[in-house]
């Protein structure tokens, strides 16, 4: 019991922070209609900014915010310098051309900070476990991480649907032509977002920090966790990405945790443990593969233009 | 297709002479790392052309294509730890088992079309990644190493560079002249101008998914064929090959060449391969040029090079 609950405690923080991640792609692809490798990237980029800020200035805090910023700073950049150019063009172009800002990015950090990987250290108060159920303690941190991503998304609805500037980026994934004539500037607007989209992609970098440790690479297989979510949930849509993303939160860290021992009730253990981790691993993209079959369109596709 | 003296053309006269010439200089020069280097490199350009023939002429954006190059190597890679040595059994079986992968993620990619197809191939991809780090009789995720070649009975010595060398460039010739035939043939055509107007060939009554389904195939088998020579080559195959970075590598080699070029991906793969090699030699950190370069060869040099080679014609 006090398994199944701690386990699902952690597929759902690891649900949210899917969800980080594949909210800023769905936001850039349903708005732009530009599909970004690299965003896997700047999650990476999110955990070393976090990583060096936190040891420069020794408060946690601080230095998690200083890093946010850096990647905000980063996206608009990299949007204001060389991706901008990219929209309106073929899907192709834009994953070419992000696929070698991968490779640019991951030798960037290897020059930077060495091949070795970094720790992010937490502070002790963010340590404790805390009781969530009298004699069922949970990490504070993971704790933590649940609550700030449910806010953010929270504030993420709030922002789009319901303030000025969410209304003007609804029109803008609408009609761009239109808004442009209308007198928005319509290139500050795709700027924001995407810079939006970075800290986002950094939020949960810095927030995995401590849980794993920060090293180069580990934005590409999450990366393909978000894109898998947002086809689950339909491409552009931020309801959908937030539910897949918990559904395949869930289903991923629920398969890890007993998809071997419901195995070897089946199988002979050593065929078991050899097969659970192949297959649990798998447990998503099988999930996916069924959807698009089911609905090519994802379960929850943003309304047509 | 008439051959007319143009840019285009010579370049890749020049190029595939160069590729039958070349153990000649290597071995008048002694200079066996470039026969090593071109070894893979025409092998890359096999998938690469394979690769062209589903994403330049079918319209096809596969983003998993890396997978058959894994599962030609590891048909030849278990066969061989089985005591399997035959090439005439580890050959077949590679190409077979590349053909009913490429029928299955087939059958249910193409269901889907734009970024759907292309991130549930990059799926698929990843599961076979993941079912062959799982498979710990065979090494897992280190990988498996293939203590002998394919024997081809005294036929052919694959242990012989120079042999080995022209059986790649063999299949590779091979390959491109099968794509040159598929393109211009019936059902080349439907496929391409199911690239061109779906709607409009589905009216005149042509199966869409059914045409574009055995071209997928065939380009997943031409891609296991070139799996199977590159777990000869290096004599190892791990999931590493299947890895999606892979894929993306293979992908760029055919848009530097230029898509729907009959020739492009071979002159694609070989600027990808030899300018790592060339950089990786100037500087540990060599992708810190590569990745920028690529994102200007995307912002500025359309149609890849044969575009280039084109565009040279016509002034």
């Amino acid at each position: 019991m006090l398994l199944v609950v701690e386990q699902f405690l952690n597929g759902l923080q690891f649900g949210l922070l899917l969800f980080l991640l594949a909210a800023g792609l769905t936001l850039v692809f349903g708005i732009m209609d530009f599909v970004n490798l690299a965003h896997g990237s700047l999650y990476m980029m999110g955990a070393y900014f976090a990583a060096t800020f936190v040891m420069w200035t020794g408060n946690f805090i601080i230095g998690v915010l200083l890093a946010l910023g850096a990647t905000l700073l980063l996206g608009i950049v990299l949007e204001f310098a060389a991706l901008r150019h990219l929209y309106g063009r073929d899907h192709l172009d834009h994953v070419l051309a992000t696929f070698g800002l991968i490779l640019f990015f991951n030798d960037a950090v290897r020059l930077i900070w060495g091949p070795a990987g970094l720790t992010l250290p937490l502070p002790a108060w963010l340590t404790v476990p805390i009781a969530i159920m009298p004699g069922v303690y949970y990490p504070a941190y993971r704790l933590a991480i649940i609550v700030v991503a449910l806010a953010v998304a929270l504030m993420l609805y709030l922002v789009v649907m319901r303030t000025r500037v969410g209304m003007l980026i609804r029109a803008g994934a609408s009609n761009r032509e239109m808004i442009g004539a209308l007198g928005v500037n319509i290139k500050l607007l795709y700027t924001l977002v995407f810079g939006l989209g970075a800290a986002l992609a950094g939020l949960a970098g810095l927030m995995q920090a401590p849980i794993l440790t920060v090293q180069i690479g580990m934005g590409e297989n999450i990366l393909i966790l978000a894109f898998v979510i947002i086809v689950i949930g339909g491409i552009g849509s931020i309801r959908g990405a937030f539910l897949a993303a918990i559904f395949v939160g869930m289903i991923d860290t629920l398969g890890r945790a007993f998809l071997p021992d419901l195995l070897r009730q089946m199988l002979s253990s050593t065929a078991a443990s050899t097969a659970a981790p192949a297959l649990s691993s798998m447990l998503i993209y099988l999930l996916m593969a069924m959807v698009l079959v089911v609905r090519p369109e994802g379960l929850f596709p943003a309304s047509r233009r | 297709m008439t051959a007319s003296l143009n840019a285009r053309n010579v370049t890749a006269a020049l190029v595939a002479a160069g590729l039958l010439l070349l153990p000649l200089y290597t071995s008048a020069s002694g200079n066996v790392f470039a026969l090593t280097l071109f070894t893979r490199i025409v092998i890359f350009a096999l998938a690469a052309v394979s690769l062209n023939l589903i994403m330049g002429y079918g319209g096809m954006m596969s983003f998993g294509h890396a997978a058959y190059l894994g599962i030609g190597g590891y048909a030849v890679g278990i066969l061989a730890q089985e005591g399997v040595g035959s090439a005439l059994i580890q050959w077949p079986m590679a190409l077979a088992a590349s053909a009913l992968f490429a029928l299955a993620v087939g059958a249910l990619s193409l269901r889907t079309r734009g970024v759907y197809f292309i991130m549930i191939t990059l799926a698929f991809a990843q599961m076979a990644y993941y079912v062959a780090s799982g498979l710990a009789r065979y090494g897992g995720d280190d990988g498996l190493t293939i203590y002998k070649r394919s024997d081809f009975g005294g036929l052919i010595d694959l242990s012989s560079r120079v042999q080995f060398y022209y059986l790649c460039l063999g299949c590779l010739f091979g390959g491109i002249y099968l794509v040159w035939r598929i393109v211009n043939s019936r059902f080349g055509m439907v496929v391409q101008g199911l690239r061109s107007n779906e709607q409009r060939m589905q009216a005149i009554g042509f199966p869409a998914n059914r045409y574009r389904l055995v071209c997928f195939v065939i380009a997943g088998t031409m891609c296991g064929l070139a799996g199977a020579l590159l777990a000869n080559n290096t004599d190892f195959i791990s999931p590493a090959t299947m890895y999606w970075t892979r894929s993306g590598d293979l992908m760029v080699m055919v848009i530097l060449g230029g898509m729907g070029s009959l020739f492009g991906p071979v002159i694609g793969t070989i600027a990808f391969l030899v300018l790592e090699e060339f950089l990786s030699q100037v500087t540990e950190y060599w992708a810190l040029i590569m990745g920028p370069l690529l994102l200007l060869i995307v912002l500025f040099g359309r149609g890849g090079i044969d575009g280039l080679l084109g565009r040279l014609r016509r002034g």
